[in-house]
């Protein structure tokens, strides 16, 4: 399987900072892990872009892998990163293959609605949760890994060490699903979906089967990002964490598949700035920042380094 | 005598008070070149619509070499050997001529692969014998499309177009296929010439061919059986010499100048 | 059955607010096809204005009994004119863009004229419930209802029936409809479409302001407040059938007597229950209850 050259680089990249970790500052790991987190639910949503449709209730699948992360290890003591993750991972999946046959009929603004819907109904029970502590939601903590149990500075070290592995597993995984004659049917069902019907194809299955693809990678994303922020809430699947996850993917863009992480990336810098600087003001500035991306860069970020790239080779 | 690939047995389709299709039975012959006339709203588009799934008859039967493919969904038929073109193109906008092919043939791809994840585009397709993008240029050349290969389908002439969605068509490697209304839109300097390259393609493939026309002079030198619907029925089921010539066809369907002109034309060349 | 009373009492005037709150979404949709998620934020600033007014109102003690007209016309006014600069500088150049690339565009106006009004208004709670008690209470067999119930319930009748009146009976509104089905061709016969996107637009944002102005009395103006209320105006909207005034009717009172049920029976259902409705509609009736017709493709 041949990489892109953007890919490649991107791998490496990581590979770098995996070597560099125990020297990087706690506080940059947060936002990097953090930012690896969200960008797989996002590669997820820009799957969905390819074909056209946008999903505004993929936190769901974030919720839910976090709160299998988080009831596994409350309630089952469950303590080992690895198995957390897979079944994190699992469960969001299964959700997602379960939703998939209803959700695959729809198009348009209305698959984006209903997914909205569901990631609501799933907060309205979690916030009913008294076990789970509603809207306080509770917190995940006693993590080991392979039977170690590091400090917890050595954790977060750890804990990115696997962020890492999993993006890049992940990277690599969509990369040959988009290289495959499938990458291209997923653009074909967006610009006519009738006549890749006509073909042969079955836009239905096809878009269950990425629901279900973007499902696990979002369960994995919850599952880290409960890991390393250590708390889970109801509030992982408010509507207003979708509207995050399909920001960063406008922003991101969809040439790459590295392009998720470097919007995550982006938005967990803005974020952390902007709430510094003025937590009243912070959402007025994603609020500029989308207007702006939309309006001026409209294939998102990405489409900015394409074009310097191109510009510096004549 | 050819053996019969597909049956419509008894086919009725009405929409509210419009009758689209009232008794229509058909027997196609292997090989056949089956031109379908009538006037608009004659129920030719409902019939091909009805064989293809894209509707449903209210009644009737249709068989494709012994199958039932009456209530299959234009994807399953389509996987079973009977493709169709568009009156419209339908094509997939933001991407190259080649790409349109490309993806075509990746479909089936995917389905020798029984849609594995690990499916590569560089891969030899089994029943094809050689790779997507061969098998795509082998297509751009065939159809004489070399000079648009690389232009996004959204920019190209209007019978480019056309040629390009009979193309994608055929890459399924029909045993039938249906052309709705090939000829509308095209130039008629570029008509003939477009449809002699099509033809003969689809008879170098031993596909059999039915086609939507409303210009009697491409039905009249390329099919050699004519079907004529006029309200919902078929009028007329004949070679064209005879059809051309038969009471109803002329009162409701060709006119009496423009079959006499059609068949001196005939007869002349 | 008084039980059965209470429950439709409540569910009555809860789908009453779901549709005063709904109503303007599904009319901006209708009309031009624009999901417009900064409805939240004209809610919000209908509260806001509603209850700044309503502070100088009862301080200044003019007449209370007109301080209904002040606050919800004040409302009603404020919304129109923000709704009105919004897409006369930014709305307006974005019509040709995909549906779901609005959304989005509006989506971005809604966190940013969320923060704007934390900036004017601060991030304290407001009250203004004088003109709630002004109405007083009526009373049903034992249980004790405010007053404000019925001017809830008159308001949303009064809107239902005066937009519909409006779209079937006047020249301005069958102009509006023919716009609703086809703005290539109704530009084409000479109608205006520019002007009417304009104006449809300001109103449906005044109406959510007025949904909020009218709400202000029975709650506490917090920041953050349309964030609840635009999911659930969505979900109103959506299984109703988008841009269907009917079907948005329809909605609000089968959430609203569900949710009643629910609030009364099985509290734990609350938060999820109308969702759970939206969900359910939408897998037999795919576009919503009742939906604008379709043209076939090929």
């Amino acid at each position: 399987m041949k990489l892109d050259k953007s890919l490649v680089v991107m791998l490496g990249l990581l590979v770098a900072i995996f070597a560099a970790s125990p020297w990087i500052p706690q506080w940059i790991l947060f936002i990097i892990t953090l930012a690896g987190a969200n960008g797989l639910v996002v590669l997820g949503l820009m799957l969905f872009m390819r074909l056209g449709l946008v999903s505004f209730g993929q936190a769901l699948f974030f919720c839910a892998g976090a709160y299998t992360t988080g009831m596994l290890s409350l309630l089952l003591k469950v303590s080992d990163i690895i198995l957390l993750m897979v079944a994190s991972g699992i469960i969001a999946g299964l959700l997602a293959y379960l939703l998939g046959f209803l959700l695959a009929k729809y198009r348009a603004i209305f698959f984006g609605l209903l997914s909205l819907a569901f990631s609501m109904i799933l907060y309205g029970v979690l916030v009913k949760s008294e076990t789970l502590g509603s809207t306080d939601g509770f917190t995940v903590n006693g993590l080991t890994i392979l039977g170690l149990v590091p400090d917890p500075t050595q954790m977060k070290i750890v804990l990115f060490g696997i962020t890492i592995i999993v993006v890049m597993a992940s990277l690599l995984f969509v990369n040959m699903v988009l290289k495959s004659p499938r990458g291209l049917l997923l653009t074909a069902i967006r610009d006519n979906e009738i006549r890749a019907e006509y073909m042969g194809a079955s836009a239905k299955s096809t878009i269950h089967l990425i629901y279900v693809i973007a499902g696990v990678l979002s369960g994995f994303g919850g599952a880290i990002a409960a890991m390393v922020s250590g708390h889970i809430d109801p509030n992982m699947t408010f509507w207003t964490t979708s509207g995050e996850f399909v920001f960063i993917a406008i922003l991101g863009g969809i040439g790459s598949v590295s392009a998720p992480f470097i919007g995550a990336l982006i938005f967990g810098v803005i974020q952390t700035i902007a709430y510094g600087y003025s937590p009243n003001t912070w959402q007025m500035t994603i609020g500029i920042c989308l207007i702006a991306v939309i309006l001026v860069l409209p294939d998102g970020l990405w489409s900015l380094m394409a074009k310097m790239r191109k510009n510096s080779r004549v | 005598m050819s053996k019969i690939i597909l049956t419509a047995h008894n086919l009725n389709k009405s929409f509210g008070a419009v009758t689209a299709a009232s008794e229509i039975n058909v027997d196609v012959a292997e090989g056949s070149c089956i031109g379908l006339i009538g006037t608009n709203g004659a129920g030719k588009t409902t019939f091909v619509n009805m064989i293809t799934g894209y509707l449903k008859p209210d009644t009737g039967v249709i068989t494709f070499n012994g199958v039932d493919i009456t209530s299959l969904p234009p994807r399953k038929i389509t996987q079973l050997g009977i493709c169709r073109s568009f009156q419209i193109p339908q094509l997939y906008n933001t991407m190259t001529a080649l790409e349109n092919l490309e993806v075509s043939f990746g479909i089936i791809a995917l389905q020798e692969s029984k849609g594995a994840l690990t499916t590569s585009s560089k891969a030899i397709i089994p029943s094809y014998g050689k790779t997507i993008r061969e098998l795509a240029l082998e297509s751009i050349e065939k159809y004489g499309l070399l000079q648009y290969k690389d232009q996004a389908t959204k920019i190209l002439p209007g019978g480019v177009r056309k040629v390009l969605d009979i193309a994608m068509a055929m890459s399924t490697r029909p045993k039938i296929l249906f052309l709705d209304e090939p000829t509308s839109g095209v130039s008629a300097e570029e008509k003939f010439d477009m449809m002699d390259m099509i033809m003969q393609v689809i008879r170098d493939a031993g596909t059999t061919v039915l086609f939507v026309e409303h210009d009697m002079e491409v039905v009249m030198r390329y099919s050699q059986r004519v079907l004529a619907f006029y309200e919902g029925k078929i009028i007329a089921d004949d070679h064209p010499d005879i059809a051309l010539k038969d009471d109803r066809v002329l009162k409701y369907i060709v006119g009496h100048s423009q079959a006499q002109h059609v068949l001196a034309e005939k007869s002349d060349a | 059955m008084s039980n059965l009373l209470i429950v439709l009492i409540d569910g009555i005037n809860y789908a009453a607010w779901l549709f005063i709150s709904a109503v303007g979404l599904t009319l901006i949709y209708g009309v031009m096809r624009v999901l417009n998620v900064a409805h939240a934020s004209f809610y919000a600033f209908g509260c806001y204005v509603a209850v700044t007014l309503a502070g100088f109102w009862f301080s200044h003690n003019y007449p209370p009994h007109l301080s209904f007209f002040a606050l919800f016309g004040a409302s009603f006014v404020a919304g129109f004119i923000v709704g009105w600069i919004l897409e006369r500088f930014l709305l307006r150049y974005q019509y040709a863009k995909d549906e779901v690339v609005i959304l989005l565009i509006t989506y971005a106006v809604f966190l940013i004229l969320d923060d704007v009004l934390k900036l004017i208004w601060g991030v304290d709670p407001y009250y203004a419930s004088d003109p709630y008690e002004l109405l007083g209470n009526f009373s049903v067999g034992e249980m004790i209802y405010p007053n404000y119930y019925l001017l809830m319930v008159g308001a949303a009748l009064i809107l239902g029936l005066g937009l519909t009146y409006m779209l079937k009976m006047t020249r301005s509104g069958k102009l509006l409809v023919s716009v609703i089905h086809d703005r290539e061709i109704s530009s084409a016969m000479g109608i205006n479409v520019g002007r009417f996107f304009s104006l449809t637009f300001s109103f449906g944002c005044a109406l959510a302001a007025i949904a909020g102005g009218i709400t202000t009395p029975t709650i506490s103006v917090v920041p953050g407040l349309g964030v609840d209320v635009i999911v659930l105006s969505f979900a109103v909207v959506v299984t109703g059938g988008l841009g269907s005034l009917p079907g948005t009717a329809l909605a609000a009172i089968i959430m609203g007597v569900v949710r009643s049920f629910c609030v009364h029976y099985v509290p734990q259902l609350e938060l999820f229950v109308i969702f759970s409705v939206m969900a359910l509609v939408l897998v037999f009736r795919p576009r919503g209850l009742f939906s604008l017709a379709e043209a076939r493709k090929i």
